[in-house]
């Protein structure tokens, strides 16, 4: 059952996340409250699912997950105090925002080492596109107009 | 009996390939036409085996052939006729029969349209597409073959993902399919060129209307899965940032910068290496995303060394590839030699800005989908990659890209004024200005939705203004300008339609994720509920029968004030065969937002049924600009400049025009 649900998920470009998330129950009654838990939610992973925060996610877990961050939001916990909570008890694994550290460096610094090199490249192969007729071919000096003109008149 | 047919046909289609993979390439070589003549016929004998081989798994399908494993595994005689059809690839199997009557097409179009390309040019670049089908016939016929037996028989079949039964999914996988598998065109004519030695602005013509149709597929694909997750999965979400979405995302990026860099080398002569590489890494990208797809590695490293047959063949094949191709483009792009020269600001000058950014955009997300894999094979722990971080950095590289996107069509080729340009653009800098500020009137943030509502302004007028430009707009009569509008080549209006419904798709991006509104609650027949200035009267419950599915529909009235707008039936259904149930959302869509009604579980306990309602504001044009970005391409596609054998025709035709003629006769 497993693969073949792999399988559709495979062919589909698509993962199938479930249809449900927060139910009427887990609600907060404060909004403000309530908005901050939704944003926590959305950056933590449901740890059994595949890539899907525990704010989409069905599982027991995300839920028992989602609860227990609006538990912490309720006893007073910042909203950087209870993904920490969490990363105690799951590690980074818990985090859909792998902090930056030794291990993640490639992964926050690749992307902008690659745009740096790319652009260093780039500028390069423009100087080099550039020819001589380029626009950074300065104007003839004094000095060089009246050689030029020398020349000319010989060459007539 | 007619499985058997279809399996024998896949087999014979298989040496077919062998056979136009090996005599067009050596008749090149050694100048012998009846050897390379044979690249035709052998290519439309491909494609004809391979859709009896397609037929017929197709019939079994249709006619509920129980005898077949595949039939069994996903279909049922009660599934409507429509899935009896799209079942075939909805399945692992079948999908890559689809796959392979794609790249058979694709072969046998240039084999039929390409009548004017040199002789050697096409054996070659037939000879490299039936490399790529002998691979993927080996591997339906060793590790997923579709025509395997049961003994005996079931009664009935197991019946299709009920996701799958859907009919904006039916349709997705073939449009996808003809995206990747199109790429394939770019990536054997690369590689032809490179052992021709030879890449000319006549090359970048041929190619570019192949990489266009793939393009244009793969949007359509793209934005219907995109459709599909936001409808069918509950709650409006539409993209996931998910593995399997960037897996479709990355050869998309590429092949987008991919059409751009072939505009150069069909103009101006030059990025030739870069524009070959391209074309290698798109393709390869729409191989690597059918092997993380396909291989399982992405649910873990662990299912993937559980059943790692289908996973080592693709990844052998995608090795020998890429591999194989980037090894000949180490050896032979040194000799290319470079063309056209031209100053930093110019028309060449945005489009290599333009493909820096796609490309590093394309790096991104490679790193970020790939990054967990490595740390867990590499034992450095595990850890998430998610949503958060494409949008920390997928956005900050997208936002200098439209900004050069309206700048650079404005600028001439060879050597632009960029004052020039900015003041063509000085009445849509200023639409953009009111865009962000209305933002922060109506809804004061976040900043990242202010930046995108600027974004989609600066695209959508910034490609009009180039347009107006073009037509010199209120520059003289108008009759003057209609004249000129309908006199510019196709090409021209497909960029100014794409470019403009990229700005059409971020605006709905960021409306539905910045201002969406959503009420979850506990509701029972009689109750009401308030979101975004409608009322929804949740009336009565109803159970309704479909042809394998059953289903609790719920009846909403939907009033603004007293008057009644709509009646929205949200569904929940449940397919008894695989046991699973479905979310049918009711949604009611207008120009500018969708409401959005999901009915979930009821509590058995209190009779009160979970409700889900969402406003999401601009949401259709999302699809509506993916649409039109495609039609943008399609029509692109049309210009007579593209249409296949006119290479030879613009030759004569270009000399008249500023831009420099550098058209390679056709030999």
């Amino acid at each position: 059952m497993k693969r073949h649900l792999i399988a559709a998920c495979a062919l589909l470009a698509l993962s199938i996340p479930a249809a449900r998330a927060v139910e009427p129950s887990e609600v907060l009654p404060d909004p403000a409250l309530e908005a901050r838990a939704r944003e926590i939610s959305k950056d933590l992973r449901c740890l059994v699912c595949q890539n899907q925060s525990i704010d989409d996610s069905n599982a027991d877990l995300a839920r028992d997950l989602r609860r227990l961050v609006r538990e912490r939001l309720v006893a007073g916990d910042g909203n950087d105090q209870v993904k920490s909570f969490l990363v105690d008890r799951y590690g980074d694994y818990v985090l859909l925002r792998p902090p930056f550290k030794s291990t993640t460096l490639l992964l926050w610094g690749g992307p902008f080492a690659l745009l740096a090199m790319g652009a260093a490249g780039v500028a390069v192969y423009l100087r080099r596109r550039q020819g001589p007729g380029g626009s950074d071919t300065a104007p003839l000096t004094e000095d060089e107009r009246r050689r030029l003109d020398a020349l000319l008149k010989d060459q007539g | 009996m007619i499985p058997e047919l279809g399996h024998y046909a896949l087999v014979l289609a298989l040496f077919t390939a062998l056979v136009q993979a090996g005599l067009p390439l050596a008749g090149a070589a050694t100048r012998n036409t009846a050897w390379m003549a044979v690249a035709r016929p052998a290519s439309y004998a491909q494609l004809a085996l391979i859709l009896v081989a397609y037929g017929a798994l197709t019939w079994a399908h249709v006619v509920s052939d129980f005898s077949v494993a595949n039939v069994v595994e996903n279909s049922h005689s009660l599934k409507p006729m429509l899935y009896k059809v799209s079942g075939v690839w909805g399945n692992h199997e079948g999908s890559m029969v689809l796959w392979v009557v794609m790249l058979a097409a694709f072969g046998a179009a240039v084999a039929a349209f390409g009548r004017n390309l040199p002789p050697t040019l096409k054996a070659r670049v037939l000879s490299v597409q039936a490399m790529i089908a002998v691979g993927f016939l080996l591997f339906i016929l060793i590790t997923s073959n579709p025509f395997l037996r049961v003994v005996p028989a079931p009664i009935d079949g197991r019946d299709l993902n009920p996701l799958l039964q859907d009919p904006g999914l039916a349709f997705h996988p073939p449009f996808l399919y003809a995206g990747y598998v199109g790429f394939s065109m770019a990536f054997s004519f690369a590689v032809a060129a490179l052992i021709e030695g030879r890449v000319d602005p006549a090359w970048a013509r041929w190619v570019r209307p192949w990489t266009l149709a793939a393009w244009s597929m793969l949007t359509i694909g793209i934005a219907m899965g995109a459709w599909w997750a936001y409808y069918e999965l509950g709650w409006g979400g539409w993209w996931y940032w998910d593995p399997v979405e960037n897996a479709s995302l990355m050869p998309w990026l590429a092949g987008t910068a991919l059409l751009h860099s072939a505009i150069v080398v069909e103009k101006r002569d030059a990025l030739k290496t870069w524009t070959i590489l391209l074309a290698i890494i798109t393709f390869s990208l729409s191989l690597m995303g059918t092997f993380l797809v396909r291989s399982g590695i992405l649910t873990s490293v662990h299912a993937f060394a559980v059943d790692p047959k289908r996973g080592v063949f693709i990844l052998i094949l995608l090795l020998l590839a890429t591999g194989g191709s980037l090894l000949l483009y180490s050896l032979r792009a040194p000799t290319l030699k470079a063309g056209g020269l031209f100053a930093p600001v110019s028309r060449e000058g945005a489009l290599v800005l333009n493909n820096l950014l796609l490309s590093t955009a394309t790096a991104t997300v490679f790193i970020g989908t790939l990054y967990p894999l490595f740390m867990d094979i590499l034992k450095l722990g595990k850890v998430s990659v998610g949503a958060p971080f494409f949008n920390a950095t997928f956005i900050p590289l997208m936002v200098p890209m439209i900004a050069v996107m309206v700048v650079g069509p404005l600028l001439a080729w060879k050597r632009g004024d960029l004052t020039y340009a900015l003041k063509k653009l000085m009445l849509a800098g200023a639409v953009t200005v009111a865009a962000v500020l209305w933002g922060v009137a109506a809804h004061g943030g976040p900043v990242l939705a202010l930046i995108g509502i600027g974004a989609a302004a600066w695209a959508f007028f910034g490609a009009l203004a180039e347009f107006a430009e073009r037509i010199r707009l209120f520059r003289g009569p108008l009759s003057d300008s209609l004249h000129r509008a309908r006199h510019l080549p196709r090409s021209a209006w497909g960029m100014t339609i794409t470019h403009a419904a990229l700005g059409i798709a971020i605006a709905g991006m960021v409306g539905t994720s910045a201002w969406n509104s959503e009420v979850i609650r506990a509701m029972k027949p009689g109750d009401t509920a308030d979101i975004a200035g409608f009322t929804l009267t949740f009336d009565s419950i109803q159970q309704v029968q479909g042809p394998n599915w059953k289903a609790d529909q719920a009846t909403f009235t939907v009033r603004r004030g007293d008057a009644v707008v709509t009646v929205l039936e949200p569904q929940r259904r449940s397919y008894s065969t695989r046991m699973m149930s479905t979310t049918e959302a009711a949604i009611r869509t207008t120009l500018f937002s969708d409401l959005y009604v999901a009915l979930g579980d009821p509590d058995t306990k209190t009779g009160m049924w979970t409700v889900r309602l969402y406003h999401h504001p601009l949401v259709p044009w999302i699809w509506a600009g993916g649409v039109l970005m495609a039609l943008g391409g399609l029509l692109s596609l049309s210009d007579r400049r593209f249409r296949v054998g006119a290479p030879t025709r613009k030759t004569a035709a270009q000399k008249g025009k500023a831009v420099p003629a550098h058209a390679h006769p056709a030999e």
